[in-house]
């Protein structure tokens, strides 16, 4: 064996929901763990409340144009989570049963959301999730939900990993919360997986994986400079004997693209079948006398609304088309949402302009209007058309800016089945938010970035066709035993609803499986730890299957 | 803010990159015979609201392409003046000359679907809007304090003493519609 100085027992590409759980869940078990994280890793009191370019908005945060798809994602230790929203809804049942444009069941028989019931138990004690409530529900989600029942549909408050106590509801959520009331990695597994040794290294971006002669592997590393991540500061490389992939579904198929000279053929399915999760946004502007005269809306001081800025990205959503009967690629879920200006006003289009109207006269009068607005989100069904091109010199992108911006590889040409799904949801949108004029809405442009996504999936999944699928059902990549991939890119197809929580569980769901990999190469690691809160509940539901899995 | 022709002395550059920011989010003119800005709208546009300024930020990326953005913006410019038959102007340079339905037209032209340099004039476009609704060179408190013209707009509300946003008051509380007859208590559906 040559040159790594550096071994460990498991190397974590990635410290996200994909990575985390299993850093915690190994730790805990006695596995000396490893993870290695491109981006920065911030505490709360350096989430700042700042538009400005450099601050915690463009450090945590990126963006990835590709062709016909932009790809929004963490950067920072605990990824996606120091970003996301919190919105934690199951996936619906009939989710699991899609078949896509394949003509077979996407995801592996042995998964169901019967199956997957008792780790979305894990994963809401850990983090942990509450119900929601209207007492906690925003202005822009009481609007919402009033719309809603206007137009004879129904709506809910959305599960949350929020501490309502400790929320100000500033909506700069995206920035990172800097009131530690969003329940992000930060404050469970991460700290958690410390306490058993685990060691995460930040701002280490991961380029390839090479195989060593005793069937470990070798995982290859540059450090990036904590401003300008474009600049290179140096590199390593640390050998590992099990690899845990959790990159990210817009940056794991390719390290294994990039590993495939040395590691030999990847599975088909590895940078194909990529899902935005069927993302879709209308925004709304409000009129006020309507919202308070139609819906009887009042803030208690003569506002209806005029709330936008106020909460908390989502509180509600309306399910009424997450209906197993509908015909597949017609279901989506339609979720209230906020997004910070910049990035949630620059593809707003303005009602009854002929043209581009995302910029020009007509978009800053539309803007004049900003407190009245309401964004609307569709998840729909969408086909899996995205697929990645040969990787870029480092990372996932070329990176454009010193943060933030780049250009990858994706390219995503919507199917028929794709663009039905959006034009039906736009329609439903329209129908409910227009009725007797309440509002005005517009569909966001997908003629600037393409269509767009903060959920990204698919891109290296999960099932038990080895012609569709990269990895099996307990996610090791196929052909190259000893590599795990725990992170959205697993999940076989779109959610209809936000993704977190069911990456969350299928991480959690494929410890078992990591844990018989590394006793199978001799290193000793228990299985069974409680939650990282030192709860026991979840550990219990879940104990038949470490049981079946043979531990 | 008040500035006179004399005391600036417009360079291309600038001359260019401001009609170009003007057409994203138009504004009003800062002084008569305000060339860049084209003054189809009252109050500040992207120009006032630091256009240049985002451009020209190292964290941006894009500052190192400026010239040769300017020198081709410039070049469509020619061609679109050619194309449609405006006289040619000497005193500014062909993108500032256009007027402003034209300025629009390039832009709209540039950025479409299927142009061979989309990338390239719509990541500028974003840049120049991004200056207008996020002040993306100013740390938000001070463009607030300091009026920027797109966030005071947008009536952006300001945050408590110590810089930080917070909303006590942010729920109607109460049930404004039904729930999924299939809701289960965890709040996720069946
Ligand atoms: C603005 C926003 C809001 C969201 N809101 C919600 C929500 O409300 N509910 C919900 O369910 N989901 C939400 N999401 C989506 C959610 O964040 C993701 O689905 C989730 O984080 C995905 O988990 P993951 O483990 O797949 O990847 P990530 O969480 O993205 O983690 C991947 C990690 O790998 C790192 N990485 C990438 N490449 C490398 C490399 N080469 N070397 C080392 N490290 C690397 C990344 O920096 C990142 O930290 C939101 C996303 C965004 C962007």
């Amino acid at each position: 064996m040559t040159g790594s100085a550096e071994s460990t027992d498991v190397l974590i590409i990635g410290s996200g929901f994909g990575g985390s759980i299993p850093a915690y869940h190994l730790a805990a078990g006695g596995a000396r763990v490893l993870v290695l994280e491109r981006g920065p890793w911030l505490a709360a009191e350096e989430f700042d409340h700042d538009l400005r370019l450099g601050t915690s908005s463009t450090r945590v945060f990126e963006f990835v144009v590709g062709q016909g798809m932009s790809v929004l994602s963490g950067n920072c230790v605990g990824g996606g989570s120091v970003v996301y929203f919190a919105a934690m809804p199951r996936a619906p049942r009939f989710v699991f049963e899609r078949q896509g444009s394949i003509g077979h069941r996407l995801w592996p028989a042995a998964i169901t959301r019967d199956a997957l019931e008792p780790w979305y138990e894990r994963v809401e004690e850990a983090l942990p999730i509450s119900p929601a409530s209207w007492d906690t529900t925003t202005y822009a989600g009481g609007l919402w939900a009033a719309a809603c029942d206007h137009a004879g549909r129904t709506c809910n408050p959305v599960p949350a990993a929020v501490d309502s106590d400790l929320c100000t509801n500033c909506n700069w959520m995206m920035s990172g919360c800097r009131f530690d009331a969003k329940r992000s990695l930060l404050l469970n597994y991460l700290p958690a997986a410390l306490e058993h040794g685990a060691e995460i290294r930040p701002l280490h971006e991961v380029q390839q994986i090479t195989r060593l002669a005793d069937g470990g592997y070798r995982v290859h590393y540059n450090t990036v400079d904590e401003v300008d991540y474009r600049v290179v500061t140096g590199g390593g490389t640390v050998d590992a004997k099990v690899v845990i992939v959790a990159a990210g579904a817009g940056a794991t198929p390719v390290i294994l693209q990039r590993s495939e000279p040395a590691l030999g053929t990847m599975p088909h399915a590895v940078g194909r079948y990529f899902s935005g999760n069927g993302e879709r946004l209308n925004t709304a502007v409000i009129d006020e006398d309507k919202a308070r005269d139609l819906l009887g809306l009042d803030r208690g001081d003569g506002r209806a609304y005029e709330a936008y800025q106020i909460g908390r990205g989502p509180t509600v959503a309306s399910w009424d088309r997450l209906d197993g009967s509908r015909p597949e690629f017609e279901r989506y879920s339609l979720e209230q949402l906020y997004f910070p200006p910049g990035l949630g006003t620059v593809l707003a289009q303005v009602p009854g302009a002929d043209g581009p109207s995302w910029f020009g006269p007509g978009k800053k009068e539309l803007l004049r209007d900003w407190k009245s607005w309401l964004t609307i989100f569709t998840m729909s069904e969408d086909d899996n058309e995205g697929v990645f091109g040969a990787p870029p010199p480092t990372g996932n992108a070329n990176r454009f800016s010193q943060q933030m911006f780049g250009f990858g590889t994706i390219s995503y040409e919507p199917t028929e089945n794709t663009l039905r799904g959006w034009e039906k949801s736009d329609a439903d949108v329209r129908e409910i938010l227009e009725k007797d004029g309440l509002a005005e809405v517009l569909p966001w442009t997908n003629d600037v970035i393409g269509a767009y996504t903060v959920h990204p999936l698919a891109s290296c999944r999960i099932g038990d066709d080895p012609a569709t699928s990269a990895l099996d059902d307990r996610h090791e990549l196929r052909g190259h035993p000893g590599i795990f991939v725990t992170d959205g890119s697993a999940v076989p197809a779109g959610l209809t609803v936000n993704p977190a929580f069911t990456i969350a569980a299928l991480a959690e769901r494929a410890v078992p499986g990591i844990v018989a990999a590394l006793r199978e190469r001799g290193v000793q690691v228990a299985y069974g730890a409680p939650s990282p809160s030192g709860a026991a509940g979840g550990r219990r539901a879940t104990r038949e299957f470490a049981r079946a899995a043979g531990l | 803010m008040e500035e006179s022709s004399a005391e600036r002395a417009p360079d291309v550059r600038t001359l260019t990159l401001e009609a170009f920011a003007d057409t994203v989010i138009p504004g009003e003119k800062r002084w008569p015979g305000d060339r860049a800005i084209a003054g189809v709208s009252i109050g500040g546009g992207s120009v006032q609201a630091g256009a240049l300024a985002v451009l020209e930020m190292p964290e941006g990326g894009m500052a190192p392409a400026l010239d040769d953005v300017v020198a081709a913006l410039n070049v469509h410019a020619e061609h679109h003046r050619d194309r449609v038959g405006l006289p040619t102007n000497e005193e500014v340079p062909p993108f500032t000359a256009l007027p402003w339905a034209d300025r629009t037209a390039v832009l709209n032209e540039l950025t479409a679907v299927g142009h061979p340099e989309k990338e390239l004039w719509t990541g500028l476009a974003l840049f120049c809007y991004m200056a207008f609704d996020t002040g993306a060179h100013l740390p938000t408190t001070e463009a607030l304090a300091t009026g920027h013209p797109g966030l005071t707009l947008m009536r952006f509300q300001t945050p408590d003493t110590d810089g930080l946003w917070r909303f006590p008051d942010y729920s109607y509380r109460r049930p404004l519609s039904k729930l999924h007859p299939d809701t289960l208590e965890n709040g996720s559906l069946k």
